[in-house]
């Protein structure tokens, strides 16, 4: 930091003096911190960009032993098109769209009934139920696909969405959230709602659910880019190609594309951007979920 | 039922009511088990029952081919702890943990304090350092692999031009075994560190400004706030990310799966890569669910360290 090395110009500064040379050594730090923040994160988008890049030359182009350049000479989307008309990628975009939302879709209800349950009512068993799903918190999802994928497919799921998605949907860590802000919610809108005669299922959809809101947000968007990008699971239950995830489906059947880098390029980009996109729609609450973790 | 009012002797002597109405927060009964059924079967037959019957099958010689099953006590365990593949499969994991850490958490840091000084720009910034956390692993790898080509890809071509390479001996990244391993290490922390910057930054921003103007009062310049208040308060957010980062990295398996197959010459192959092998290339159901054991027993170990150190403190 070169503003720090400036010397101070008298030996017996006044006050206010003090604050305003301090106000010039942050501006000149502070252009240091702009310039190497930006220059870092200009590398860190290299990858990226060298992809789109190279998805936007011709296969001559992008070959290897050609030169590099990160302007196209010759726009070309050959890459894209091959990728459409072998018509797998766009099938894989599908098969996670279906796993993700049905992951998605189940954890939310199963959940929230759980976290509610947990939360409002005094049942048998309840201490031993939940001391059961909390320490389920410290089991490794890897650690169990051995006898996972015995279960699954003793129950001829492999293969199928569901076999693909329901062993995603256990998430403790969801009950666990769900359940701590249930706890936090006030009794009195719902004392209300039960006066008027309505029962638990509709106090917890037309009350709890409604004050829940970014929680439940940030549940789901966080379930849905987990299971989006789960690799190991699907790869070892998607055998078929047609039944394969993206993310499968790229690494274990586009790896076999080999040489032509513009259409593996290409099938980066396009498997890259869906979630790119869901990210910069819900910058916001994804970035308050990760700072969630950390501020508990 | 005599809990249903509360007069205004209890209210005053019992521990204060949590919510303001008296009547019956909670009553015994069955109803809450509905709530919580359709999840806790779910979880039964998805997370308990396979933790079960792992240990089951960790005791018998089952195998893919589905021949009968026959019980061989330790046998299967025994043979876990004299397996040298088994040894370096948890060694080549934890040198991966010790290579990657550092960076994943160091340079997190750095980019979460330039990020909390550099406001203006934060949106840019922000999206830059996470958006590659978003992308599935066989994206990032198919991009890297690309980018790591010998001849003719990125990153030699960079070196090249710089001067610290010669264009007749490129450097061998994901093919070479001294490399490979930092190679998955270099795109494991452009991949993840989003996530490790974004705690590290929402800690930043919970510090309140009047701490660095009071030091500012007192005579510290800015070297001085960063080493005396800023990571000092930043110590519970770093220990937070190296036991999650320990716990990740003793599951890591994609990247090295889908970039070097575990080579070369097994340098890369890490423990659920083994298990994998075991169960699916090796047919042995049984032996591969011991060798899931102890991985799982590691990682309970770290698990409970972290709630320990975690749960106290919240308190």
């Amino acid at each position: 930091m070169t503003a720090l090395q400036q010397k101070p110009r008298s030996t017996a500064p006044d006050e206010r003096r003090v604050v305003e040379r301090r106000r010039k050594k942050v501006s000149a730090g502070t252009a240091l911190v702009y310039v190497s923040a930006f220059a870092l994160a200009l590398l860190w988008l290299v990858p990226l960009l060298w992809a789109l890049s190279t998805s936007l030359k011709t296969e001559t182009e992008a070959s290897l032993g050609q030169d590099i350049h990160w302007i196209p000479e010759n726009w070309s989307l050959e890459g894209y098109r091959v990728l459409f008309e072998r018509g797998d990628h766009l099938n894989w975009m599908i098969n996670s769209t279906i796993v993700s939302t049905i992951v998605t879709v189940l954890t939310l209800v199963l959940c929230v009934l759980a976290a509610y349950g947990f939360s409002r009512f005094d049942f048998p068993g309840k201490k031993v139920v939940f001391a059961a799903i909390i320490a389920g918190l410290m089991v490794p999802p890897q650690a169990l696909i051995i006898p996972l994928f015995d279960i699954v497919t003793a129950m001829n799921l492999a293969d199928t969405y569901w076999g693909l998605a329901l062993p995603q949907v256990v998430a403790p860590v969801m009950v666990f959230i769900l359940k701590r802000f249930f706890d936090a919610v006030p009794r009195d809108y719902e004392e209300a709602a039960k006066l008027d005669g309505a029962g638990h299922l509709r106090v917890l959809w037309s009350v709890i659910v409604p004050l829940s809101g970014p929680i439940m947000a940030a549940v789901g968007i966080f379930t849905f880019i987990g299971s989006w990008n789960n690799f190991l699971w699907p790869l070892l239950i998607a055998t078929d190609p047609s039944m394969m995830t993206l993310p499968v489906g790229l690494g274990v059947v586009a790896g076999g594309y080999g040489l032509f880098y513009a259409q593996n390029m290409a099938a980066a980009v396009l498997g890259a951007l869906p979630l790119l996109i869901v990210f910069l729609i819900f910058q916001k609450q994804i970035v308050k979920g990760v700072a969630g973790v950390g501020l508990k | 039922m005599t809990t249903d009012t509360t007069t205004p002797q209890e209210a005053t002597e019992g521990p204060p009511p949590r919510m303001s109405t008296p009547p019956s927060p909670k009553r015994r009964s069955w109803t809450g088990l509905w709530f919580v059924l359709p999840f806790t079967a779910v979880y039964a037959l998805f997370l308990v029952w396979p933790t079960v019957l792992g240990l089951y099958y960790s005791f018998t010689d089952k195998s893919l081919t589905g021949r009968p099953v026959s019980w061989v006590g330790w046998e299967n365990w025994a043979e876990t702890f004299g397996d040298e593949r088994a040894w370096d499969a948890l060694w080549n994991t934890a040198v991966f943990t010790l290579y990657s850490t550092p960076p994943l958490v160091i340079l997190a840091i750095v980019f979460a304090l330039l990020v909390n000084r550099a406001r203006k720009m934060g949106w840019f910034l922000r999206m830059a350092f996470f958006a590659p956390f978003v992308i599935p692993v066989s994206v990032v790898t198919m991009i890297w692999i690309w980018m790591y080509q010998p001849d003719g890809g990125l990153i030699n071509h960079y070196l090249q031009m710089l001067g610290v390479q010669s264009a007749e001996t490129p450097t061998l990244w994901l093919q070479d075994e001294g490399r490979a391993m930092w190679s998955v290490v270099i795109t494991t922390v452009w991949w993840t560190i989003g996530f490790n910057f974004l705690l590290f930054l929402a800690a930043l921003q919970t510090i309140p400004k009047d701490v660095y103007e009071a030091s500012a009062i007192d005579g510290a310049n800015s070297w001085q706030q960063l080493w005396r208040i800023t990571l000092p308060l930043l110590k519970r957010t770093t220990a937070l990310v190296i036991v999650l980062q320990l716990i990740a990295s003793l599951r890591i398996f994609d990247q090295m799966y889908l970039m070097t197959g575990g080579g070369p010459n097994r340098t890369t192959e890490v423990a659920i890569h083994y298990i994998y092998i075991a169960g699916f290339e090796g047919y042995r159901i049984g032996y591969a669910s011991a060798l899931s054991y102890v991985l799982f027993v590691l990682i309970l170990i770290v698990s409970i360290v972290q709630f320990r150190l975690f749960s106290r403190k919240e308190d």
